[in-house]
């Protein structure tokens, strides 16, 4: 992963140009405070990574809990007990340490939320994906701010240390859910045992408002860049899908976060000042009339939240679905079906996200036409995303698939996003929602969505752009090895979610419906069997990262730059690539998915590649490699 | 390595780089402040009769501060036109004017605005017990006339009237030394307490007797208040609507029970939804006005270098922070009429 100088320059390092200062950058300057796309692209990624383990362990531990109530964790319990401390873990009857109390529980439940949603997932599938492939996709030497995307990079992690922190304070981190509801979420970890500033619910607080504005640098940055950067001859229709949807992605962050940074600020001040924005008039609080002057709204936090929330969902797919396009275009050897069909379903379904957010909010009464309005526009955002989903499977038809194994998650991609989008259309309606509102059925819908959808999306990036940030592949064995039991097992996990669901399993209970088995009896089994497909898919990862930290050392190196034989513009830079990226300008002639083009000499041909002229009378010629 | 259309414009869009990006951030911050005005109209929607003051704020000054924003957006136009006409030392001149304005309003804000506001004290009074404060609240008066009821007493504290437990007198003693306060016996025989005061006669700021109270065993009994114009003569038609110039606060004492308190505080974030609101909003947009000022310190002292090296580049710098100035001018004009005149 080094980017060397020498490939993209050949000048001397010792000459300093007056117009230009470039020279070697120190240590510092190269691997920690980069300012170039790809190394913040990268360190996004290994950051993100890191956090999607973490918050895969927090959810191994409750699901521990869920199969086997009230046992303390086996060979770790004790470890975790003195890790995260006495409220989230206690002693059993028998003394044996390491059982998962009911705040524990809480706390690990709302911060698997939080992690891989905003500490997960968007840097990885937003951050690092984009800062490394969008600038190179368009043809351009870097992001439009580089220091700026160097800032971004650093309020996130300083939002990473203040997250992780969070567990380690006294009382443990923030319990009240990802979605940090109020009232609860106003008065939780106060008085006695809490520090009135460094309590977990305060710093999860801190810890968004830094991420917030990490994302929002970020997504100021990708806008821009598209818009202002892309090579001579990149027209908005030649641009690669993926460069689309981080497009919309980057405005749904830009608009829809700062309203949730405002209501976080809020809740900051009702926390720290006293303020009652959203404390209601009368509350009480362990007996006693709480001390606050009243008059705020609850619901005004939940409004708040959701409007950034709902665009949030889209975010967390939208770059999954690009990548997956990329990934099903250059497998098939033929253009995706339907591209123009696929900018429009996305560009409306950017604007829809913005006006279905209360269909979360269905049980807080809000009456029936307000309900409508939100149930139609839900309803109706259902078609663009059916719009992708089928443009990405006709794309299927007559394909020369290979089964590389970006292939394999990519095409496993296309139905778990069917099951988790299908199974979000009955919850769009308020009246099926009043009784699957806070079930296992949502939990199951919106993992279907996140879990084999996003994260497949993920991986399917991963084998595909290691190649080009690494100029090594990664071992298709041990990505077979990866992806078998990975798809096996999250179906495992997830699908028994909706037969409890619908039996009326609630969500974030502590001990699984121990307490409500006389309800629950014929699913609660499943319990233990998602909990054993959950531990059995953490050891399907293992050939995953064994994959990945031994290719970059040891990977087959690859033959040329364009191992994959692809025909976006990032295969046209050296693997990996330099700093300026392009040893030559870009100029693009082509749309994104010219494969197997009738009378071209190979089965793709790039998009910087000139059209057929009196130089070129065929396409390139054979042995001349592309621009 | 260049970044194209640093200084350019890209022909397609018309844009150099930093101009998108200052839109494209200011959009988010639109988001931002939209956010806290939906919050505010939320809020206000739900308050209670009579539970959304008015008339709190000084308008002159909220004007004052207004026209002296306005003017900084101007000024820091002229200092960017200078810059395109590459007069330096014009836009020296213009940029030091405009940070002025932006550190008289801060200041104003900081000593004027908010700090007044601290040691002013405002009580609410439970429901059940507004007719034995008739005489301070006149809500008769006001229902017969249609009005929001008044539910609050409000004024400075000239006293706060405590009982002591004997054997936390040690406690109650050093609290008094240590914040400069003074106790003498209360007048009534028939019920004995401490009163408080600082030692210029006046009561205790709002946040000190806020501590006070909260000594264990020290209790609250009663709180003696210097009106307000409002609460010294309630039913005078004058006092039936708010006022933009604040009037002068009377020479009446009340004294309120410390049962007969729902809740009270200092004129802060706590104190009532209205406040917390105010608060917040003028408070985050005070940060946008210190970044603002703070950049244009750092282009004032340091822009010359950048200036010599390529003027355009400058102006564009200078320009694209201007867009960002008048952002914050623009949310102050919604500020203004939001908070001061509604």
């Amino acid at each position: 992963m080094a980017s060397t100088t020498a490939l993209a320059h050949g000048h001397d390092d010792q000459d300093h140009h007056g117009h230009d200062d470039h020279h070697e950058p120190g240590f510092w300057q190269k691997w920690v405070f980069s300012t170039d796309h790809k190394m913040i692209g990268i360190q996004y990624g290994i950051t993100g990574l890191l956090f999607l383990f973490f918050g895969f362990l927090l959810m191994l531990i409750m699901r521990w809990q869920l199969a086997n109530p009230g046992d303390p964790v086996p060979v770790i319990g004790g470890m975790l007990q003195a890790v995260f401390g006495d409220s989230a873990f206690s002693a059993n009857a028998d003394g044996v340490k390491g059982v998962l109390t009911a705040t524990g529980y809480n706390a690990f439940g709302a911060m698997h939320g939080t992690i891989m949603v905003f500490f997960g997932i968007v840097p990885v599938a937003f951050a690092a994906f984009g800062n490394f492939v969008v600038p190179l996709q368009i043809g351009a030497p870097d992001m439009t701010f580089p220091k700026i995307n160097m800032a971004s990079f650093w309020v996130f992690f300083i939002s990473c240390v203040i997250m992780l922190a969070s567990f380690f304070v006294p009382g443990g981190a923030a319990k009240s859910g990802w979605t940090s509801y109020s009232p609860l979420a106003g008065v939780a970890d106060m008085g006695p045992g809490f520090h009135p500033f460094f309590n977990g619910q305060t710093l999860w607080l801190v810890g968004m408002v830094f991420n917030i504005t990490a994302s929002l640098l970020g997504a100021v940055n990708f806008i821009a860049t598209i818009i202002q950067l892309r090579a001579p001859g990149m027209t908005w229709m030649r641009l690669p899908f993926f460069v689309w949807t981080q497009f919309v992605t980057a405005w749904l962050l830009l608009l829809a976060f700062p309203p949730l940074e405002a209501a976080g600020v809020m809740q900051l001040m009702d926390r720290a000042f006293g303020t009652s924005f959203f404390m209601p008039t009368g509350l009480i609080v362990n007996g006693q009339l709480a001390a606050w002057s009243g008059g705020g709204s609850p619901i005004l936090w939940q409004h708040l939240f959701w409007f950034l929330a709902h665009p949030e969902v889209y975010v967390l797919i939208l770059p999954g679905a690009g990548m997956v396009a990329e990934i099903i275009a250059n497998n098939t050897r033929k253009p995706l079906y339907g591209y123009k069909a696929l900018v429009g379903a996305i560009l409306v379904l950017g604007f829809l996200s913005f006006i279905v957010w209360a269909h979360h909010m269905y049980m807080t009464g809000m009456g029936a036409k307000v309900a409508g309005f939100f149930q139609t526009t839900t309803i109706i955002i259902s078609i663009p995303s059916v719009i992708i989903i089928t443009a990405l499977m006709l794309s299927l038809w007559g394909g020369s698939i290979r089964f590389t194994p970006p292939m394999l998650f990519a095409t496993a991609w296309l139905p778990m996003f069917g099951i988790g989008g299908l199974t979000g259309i009955p919850l769009a309606f308020n009246a099926v929602d009043l009784y699957l509102h806070d079930t296992y059925y949502v939990i199951g819908h919106f993992h279907y969505v996140v879990a084999p959808g996003t994260i497949f999306a993920i991986f399917a990036g991963v084998y595909y752009w290691f190649p080009k940030a690494t100029g090594r592949m990664m071992s298709p064995f041990l990505g077979h090895l990866h992806f078998w039991p990975s798809l096996i097992m999250l179906n495992g996990i997830f699908f028994p979610m909706f037969l409890q669901g619908m039996a009326g399993v609630h969500r974030r209970w502590y001990d699984g419906g121990a307490t409500y088995e006389q309800i629950i009896k014929p699913v609660i089994h499943w319990n233990e069997f998602m909990s054993v497909s959950a531990f059995l898919l953490a050891i399907a990862q293992i050939p995953f990262i064994i994959n990945f930290c031994w290719s970059i050392f040891k990977g087959k190196k690859v033959v040329n730059d364009n191992p994959w034989d692809a025909t976006t513009v990032e295969w046209v830079a050296p693997s990996p690539p330099g700093h300026g990226n392009f040893e030559k300008p870009i100029t693009v002639y082509r749309g994104p998915y010219e494969y197997s083009v009738p009378g071209a000499n190979k089965d793709y041909t790039p998009q910087t590649e000139p059209p057929i002229s009196e130089k070129f009378p065929t396409t390139a010629p054979a042995g001349v490699p592309a621009h | 390595m260049q970044i194209p259309y640093e200084t350019t414009a890209r022909p397609d869009t018309g844009l150099y780089n930093a101009k998108l990006g200052i839109w494209l951030f200011l959009a988010s911050e639109v988001m931002l402040f939209g956010g806290l005005f939906s919050a505010y109209v939320f809020l206000r929607l739900g308050a209670d009769d009579g539970y959304w003051p008015m008339g709190l704020l000084n308008v002159p000054i909220g004007t004052m501060n207004t026209a002296i924003l306005i003017a900084s957006s101007v000024t820091v136009v002229l200092a960017w036109a200078a810059l395109k006409m590459r007069q330096w030392a014009k836009y020296k001149f213009y940029m030091l004017i405009t940070i002025i304005c932006g550190i008289i309003f801060l200041a104003v804000k900081l000593t004027l605005e908010w700090p007044e506001k601290f040691v002013h004290f405002g009580a609410f009074i439970k429901k059940d017990k507004w007719a034995e404060y008739e005489a301070y609240l006149g809500n008769e008066h006001r229902t017969k006339l249609g009005l929001s009821p008044r539910p609050e007493i409000s004024g400075h504290l000239h006293a706060v009237e405590v009982a002591v437990a004997p054997e936390k007198k040690g406690d109650f003693d050093s609290f008094l030394i240590k914040h400069h306060l003074v106790a003498e016996a209360g007048t009534d025989p028939a019920h004995p307490v401490l009163v408080v005061k600082d030692d210029h006669g006046h009561g205790p700021r709002p946040s000190i007797a806020e501590k006070l109270v909260r000594i264990p065993g020290v209790k609250a009994v009663a709180y003696e208040v210097e009106l307000d114009a409002v609460n010294a003569d309630p039913t005078s038609p004058d006092n039936d609507r708010p006022h933009f110039i604040p009037r002068k606060r009377s020479d009446k004492v009340a004294t309120i029970k410390a049962e007969d308190i729902s809740s009270w505080s200092a004129f802060a974030p706590k104190h009532s939804s209205y406040f917390a609101v105010y608060f917040t909003i003028t408070g985050l947009h005070g940060l946008h006005v210190l970044g603002g000022v703070i950049i244009f310190i750092y282009f004032y002292l340091f822009g010359e270098k950048l200036y010599r090296k390529n003027p355009e580049h400058m102006a564009n710098r200078v320009e694209v922070s201007g867009l960002f100035w008048h952002f914050v001018d623009l949310v102050w004009i919604f500020v203004f009429p939001i908070f001061y005149l509604l």
